[in-house]
């Protein structure tokens, strides 16, 4: 049985779809990516599924028990870490901690070895009596994730906790993940970095305008688009005109522009190069760097809903 | 109950380290109580205090009447001071020089006019920058005059029916007859008001309460804000505790105030709120009222700023029309008004405690709550779409 089984998930607000019948389940001890760009709908999931939103339709159940906004027990299962630090940044973090390991009905002697322990995997235990407020933004989202661990969850539900971190923190935040995913617990992380899918993930959902396009393993996931190389090409002029031609040549699978820079899909794009290259200067752009890459969780994204996932 | 409870402790605690806390519940309405004592004259009956002089250029039977029955008793009293002066002259110039507040000048030959039954003036000069006490000294004035109309009505009926007495012998026994009718003091309505000082520590205590409890159901927007809403809205705790939680704080926090005040304003400003459990009983009661009421109005708005200032409205308006600010109850048309405010009930719960027994708050309790349970169904209500929003 999985420990989390989502279906047919769906929330509109006015007309705008925000979710649209999304379906995915975890198992125990896995690790589940849902991969999309920002406004893909991934916090509108994750909120529906942690029960802070309610739900248009579907159904939520975490090792067999729904969930919806006024469960109680089944929320007792997860760890929720937003995407915004949600810290008070008023009290300390020992405070903080205590706080909300009480509203998970932790108490007694129990409850202040569980803190100490969190302190130190966060490694916050000698500044664990200062106010939030002075923390950095990495220590601040150090705490943040060590709060949606406090009541041992069986499934730990992680929302961008990387956006806007600086690379060494980012690290040990994946690290933690990681070590944790090894320990046994669920894990569902969402996230627009590939890297991160990647690196993390057992399974990963792709996720674009509300719908899941597409999900499995990495090696399934590429198995999707085959052969093609993604290249990107950083170039000047009318790079508009450019993708228009580039899109007429008989191997070139999708292209796109934005942010002085070309994006195409392409089997053997070594052979196909020169090619490229000429059709780019007839257009009117000048080619400043080529990269070519093997396929990777990016390309899939761009050959499923044919935009990058930084858009 | 626990989630509610670990909610309130949190709340306590960041509150304490907030000083606005202190100022809407302490020293605000502390201050403006004390304010309006310093205005007002605090308990205490205030004294005229006036200067008149006194220009008798008549110096006959009725001139020496009206200065010794009419205007020496409030001398006696302490509400004013009686000099003389030469002339009618003289006391314009001491009513101009402001050494005296007005004068009352007798012309000559006004005690034979009024024997005669003519007519005759008995002329007021006012200070400007004297507007009370000029307008005591014409009441005086018109006071007498009216009362020397009434002797001469009732002399012209007793010789009207062929009396024998002479018209000035019967003039004079009229005049010293004793004032038929007095005026009694009501014991019980001027026990049921409140003294000045406390009306305005209650007032305030009242007014700035809405400003305490705002902070509670409307700090849901301030969770939003700093994103912990989310964290507490995922955690294994019903809707309702979360309400139930953020609205124990307001509860507490108010009464705590409330407290405060009252034992302040008492020791330092001499306050009489009555007897403490009907205080207790009313305060409590208030406390739920404004606590309810803010809750509804929060769960109408979107974010903190509208929160804020829709409830700042609320505050100032139920304020100004229940009474906190001035007593309106005085006033016809916003007397009826004032009842649909939880001041109004709550000021006077403890006007009818300071003039009776123990159990006339029950009513006024019983109106309070109804304020809290209103409020507090309709804030229930709304809680799911003020969260969701």
């Amino acid at each position: 049985m999985p420990l989390l089984e989502v279906t047919g998930l769906r929330k509109s607000y006015g007309g705008h779809v925000a979710v649209d019948g999304v379906d995915f389940h975890i198992g125990e001890a896995e690790t589940y990516g849902l991969l999309g760009p920002n406004g893909a709908g991934k916090t509108t999931a994750i909120s529906m599924i942690v029960g802070i939103l309610d739900r248009d339709a579907g159904e939520v159940v975490v090792d067999g028990q729904p969930l919806d906004v006024t469960s109680v027990k089944a929320k007792a299962l997860i760890g929720y870490v937003p995407q915004e630090l949600a810290l008070y940044r008023d009290l300390t973090a020992r405070e903080n901690l205590r706080f909300f390991a009480r509203l998970y009905g932790l108490g007694g002697g129990g409850l202040k070895a569980r803190i100490e322990e969190i302190l130190g995997i966060i490694g916050l235990t000698d500044r664990a009596d200062e106010k939030v407020e002075q923390y950095s933004g990495g220590m601040a989202r150090r705490l943040n994730i060590g709060i949606g661990l406090m009541n041992r969850p069986k499934l730990l539900i992680l929302d961008e906790p990387t956006v806007g971190v600086d690379p060494q923190s980012r690290n040990s935040i994946l690290e933690s993940v990681q070590r944790l995913a090894g320990e046994g617990m669920a894990v569902l992380y969402t996230t627009h970095y590939m890297e991160e899918a990647e690196r993390l993930c057992d399974r990963v959902g792709i996720i674009d305008q509300g719908r899941l396009r597409a999900e499995g393993t990495r090696r399934e996931l590429v198995g999707l688009v085959g052969e093609t190389d993604r290249v990107t090409m950083r170039a000047e002029g009318d790079l508009a005109r450019a993708v228009e031609d580039l899109e007429k040549l008989p191997d070139v699978r999708r292209a796109e522009s934005g942010d002085s820079q070309i994006e195409l899909l392409v089997p053997d794009a070594r052979t196909h190069l020169p090619r490229i290259l000429e059709t780019v200067a007839a257009a009117g752009a000048a080619v400043r760097t080529v990269e070519v890459r093997e396929p990777d969780l990016e390309t899939v994204f761009l050959h499923l809903t044919g935009k990058a996932l930084r858009d | 109950m626990r989630a509610s409870i670990t909610i309130l402790a949190k709340d306590l605690r960041q509150r304490a380290r907030d000083s606005t806390l202190l100022v809407f519940g302490v020293v605000l309405p502390l201050g403006l109580a004390f304010m309006f004592n310093v205005m007002l004259g605090g308990g205490e009956q205030r004294r005229l205090d006036a200067t008149y002089a006194v220009a008798d250029g008549d110096r006959g039977v009725a001139a020496r009447q009206f200065v010794e029955q009419a205007l020496r008793p409030l001398e006696a009293s302490g509400d004013a001071t009686l000099r003389t002066a030469a002339d009618a002259e003289e006391a314009r110039r001491l009513v101009e020089r402001k050494t005296v507040d007005a004068a009352f000048v007798i012309p000559e030959g006004f005690s034979a006019a009024l024997e005669r039954g003519a007519a005759t003036r008995l002329q007021v000069i006012g200070g400007v920058d004297s507007a009370v006490a000029v307008q005591v000294a014409r009441e005086i004035a018109q006071s007498y005059a009216t009362e020397r109309r009434a002797v001469q009505l009732a002399v012209a009926v007793a010789t009207a029916g062929g009396g024998t007495v002479p018209d000035r012998e019967l003039a004079e026994r009229a005049a010293a007859a004793p004032v038929p009718v007095g005026v009694a003091q009501d014991e019980v309505s001027q026990r049921k008001q409140l003294d000045t000082t406390t009306y305005y520590a209650a007032g305030m205590a009242m007014f700035f309460l809405f400003f305490v409890t705002m902070m509670s159901v409307a700090g849901i927007f301030d969770e939003r804000r700093q994103g912990t809403l989310a964290r507490l809205l995922a955690a294994p705790v019903s809707r309702r505790a979360v309400l139930l939680g953020k609205s124990l704080g307001g509860v507490l926090v108010g009464v705590l105030s409330m407290a405060v005040l009252v034992v302040v304003s008492t020791l330092a400003l001499g306050a009489d709120w009555g007897h403490p459990l009907g205080v207790a009983a009313l305060a409590v009661a208030a406390v739920l009222a404004a606590t309810g009421i803010t809750a509804a109005v929060a769960t109408f708005a979107r974010t903190a700023e509208q929160a804020s200032n829709r409830l700042s409205v609320i505050a100032m308006t139920l304020g100004l029309f229940g009474g906190a600010l001035f007593p309106v109850a005085q006033l016809e048309g916003l007397s009826s008004v004032s009842m649909l405010t939880p001041h109004r009930w709550f000021l006077e719960g403890l006007g009818d405690l300071a003039g009776g027994s123990l159990q006339v708050v029950v009513v006024p309790v019983a109106v309070l709550l109804g304020f809290a349970v209103a409020g507090g169904a309709l804030a229930l209500f709304r809680l799911g779409r003020m969260l969701n929003s």
